[in-house]
């Protein structure tokens, strides 16, 4: 069994407030204000088929450096991202929020969550496990890595064009 | 409409150029393709790279039945149904693993991986019984192109290769595309259902018209050049090649602009090792031919889409539901071209791609579109006035003509009107 990381009571409500602040943003689609949580070199991953094993080599749904996050967001202020016209109705919600360990500057912090989108097609139910990094960066937390598993990967899922 | 029950019902719903939205919607309809068309012609499962050792195997479909692709311990191919003979209860629930036999765990019947039933428990309550005739469900036929491999529910029929005609020239094409000429569809499928029926899917694979419009949020802050291949002063072309194929041939476009990879959106440079294994491999001229046209832009029908650095296989689930498989192309010997259509592929397809949501965005747009009472049919006359036949008889029209999907209508006439 892994030893429970020592931390004080006010990093872990910092952390919290950092990814309830997150998914608010991406609830409430506030492309610019989600895109600015992330370091500059960030990975946003997000595996199919399972959690993912080697996303070098094996297909992902996102598997994203910096600068194709940046690309996603651009996308999405052309105003044609048909996908998301209108926007997916969206409210989510995380738990679980657990700190796993201490790495260097980085902090791993596993999330649950379950998302309800609404859209033209209808209802779908999103649940994931998260695994985040976050980093201070000039006094700020910063996500450097987060990891989405959709838990219902195994099966074919509908489009998923807002951010999760 | 859908319920016409007339001798002519089909050349009522399907007209040169246009299409009753009933087509798209009826639950009966679909039911009939299935029989007449997934369960009969030749569908596209997987490739044989997916099972590159002695009893791999992994799970197919084809249409909406599960179809298990095996390679068994000499290295032959078989596509199984994931049924017992004793009394239907499914002998895998893994999606691929490597097995000599698969052993149903209800009453313990083992099947080897070709097929034969191999054990049956308690032997002697089944005295007299004949094993041989206690086999996996099979698909009746399987033969392979380029290691694409393909079934066919029917007993009987056309050849695969007669099938394919002269789409099998945009294989070759495609596994000429690697130093070694050999393709591999080894990265993993991504899975993106869209409520929508399979024929919006087919018919947009080739229709060079959709992409400034559906696409033109990527177009625009991505640098592509792939918007210039669809615009109206491209010369590429859409050609229709018989059986239901089709293909979009932007190579007119690719060989005005002469450059090594443009097909791919890069420079000789950026991928020189690449570019010095298929000049050693096929000659400097034949090889910069090869790197000036690049891959093709081929549907397939029923259900095998290669899109330049990807291939689709389409799944029919229901009227309104499909499948989209998708994983990106590689190229044996070819691993710094490879990794880069694994990051292009990511990016663009499955259910997040910045390109295929969009489409699907379209498909179910249209579905729920073509349910409503009026104006009833879907018009798909673009181009019908320029289109004609090439120096090779195959009809031709420019890429953004929707010359493909009337052909495939009038080849998937041919195949409902058969008895």
């Amino acid at each position: 069994m892994t030893a429970m990381v020592q931390y004080d009571d006010a990093l872990l409500r910092e952390i919290e407030q950092f990814i309830y602040r997150e998914a608010r943003l991406q609830d409430e689609h506030e492309y610019d204000d989600w895109e600015a949580l992330w370091t500059d070199d960030a990975i946003y991953y997000i595996p199919a088929n399972g959690e993912g094993g080697d996303p070098e080599n094996e297909m992902s749904m996102v598997y994203d450096n910096r600068s194709r996050i940046a690309l996603r967001v651009k996308q999405f202020h052309t105003g044609k991202r048909h996908t998301q016209i209108p926007r997916s109705r969206l409210r989510r919600l995380v738990s679980n929020i657990e700190l796993v360990k201490m790495e260097g500057e980085d902090i791993h912090v596993k999330t649950n969550a379950f998302i309800y989108e609404s859209n033209h097609r209808g209802e779908v139910f999103w649940p994931t496990a998260n695994e985040y990094r976050l980093r201070r960066t000039n006094g700020e937390l910063k996500m450097s890595y987060k990891k989405v598993v959709v838990i219902n990967n195994d099966k074919p899922l509908y489009t998923m064009s807002f951010l999760i | 409409m859908g319920a016409i029950e007339s001798p002519n019902k089909w050349a009522e719903l399907i007209r040169p150029e246009q299409i009753h939205g009933s087509m798209y919607s009826d639950p009966a309809i679909f039911q009939e393709e299935l029989e007449k068309i997934w369960y009969k012609t030749w569908v596209y499962v997987g490739h044989a790279s997916e099972i590159p050792n002695p009893n791999d195997y992994v799970m197919k479909s084809i249409g909406p039945q599960p179809v298990i692709m095996t390679r068994d311990k000499d290295g032959n191919i078989h596509l199984l149904q994931n049924r017992c003979a004793h009394r239907g209860n499914e002998v895998t629930v893994k999606q691929r693993g490597n097995a000599r036999s698969f052993t149903c765990h209800y009453h313990g019947w083992s099947f080897n991986n070709t097929g034969e039933l191999r054990t049956m428990p308690f032997p002697s309550g089944y005295e007299g019984v004949d094993k041989s005739k206690l086999s996996l469900g099979r698909v009746p036929r399987m033969a392979s192109y380029q290691g694409f491999v393909f079934g066919s529910f029917a007993a009987e029929g056309p050849t695969l290769e007669e099938h394919l005609g002269a789409a099998k020239e945009t294989l070759d094409r495609l596994a000429l595309n690697s130093p070694e000429g050999e393709v591999a569809v080894t990265p993993g499928c991504l899975k993106h259902q869209v409520r929508a029926n399979w024929k919006f899917l087919v018919e947009n694979e080739t229709d060079g018209y959709h992409p400034a419009f559906t696409h033109a949020s990527i177009f625009e802050v991505s640098n592509s050049k792939i918007g210039d291949l669809y615009g109206d002063n491209s010369v590429s072309l859409c050609r229709y090649l018989g059986n239901g194929h089709s293909e979009i041939d932007p190579r007119p476009e690719f060989r005005r602009r002469g450059a090594l990879l443009s097909w791919f959106g890069t420079t000789a440079d950026r991928l020189p090792d690449y570019v010095a294994k298929m000049k050693a491999a096929y000659g400097e001229e034949k090889a910069n031919q090869i790197m000036i046209d690049g891959t093709p832009h081929v549907m397939i029908f029923p259900n095998l889409f290669i899109a330049e650095i990807q291939v689709f296989s389409i799944q029919a689930l229901a009227v309104n539901e499909s499948v989209q498989h998708v994983t990106a192309l590689q190229f044996k010997g070819a691993p710094d071209l490879n990794r880069r259509m694994r990051q292009q592929t990511m990016g663009s397809v499955g259910p997040a791609g910045l390109l295929l949501a969009d489409d699907g965005e379209m498909y179910e747009r249209t579905q729920r579109g073509v349910q409503m009472k009026n104006p009833e049919w879907v018009f798909l006359g673009r181009g019908k006035k320029r289109e004609h036949l090439d120096e090779n008889g195959f009809m031709v029209g420019t890429g953004t003509d929707e010359v493909g999907a009337r052909g495939m209508w009038s080849h998937y006439r041919s195949m409902m009107e058969a008895k």
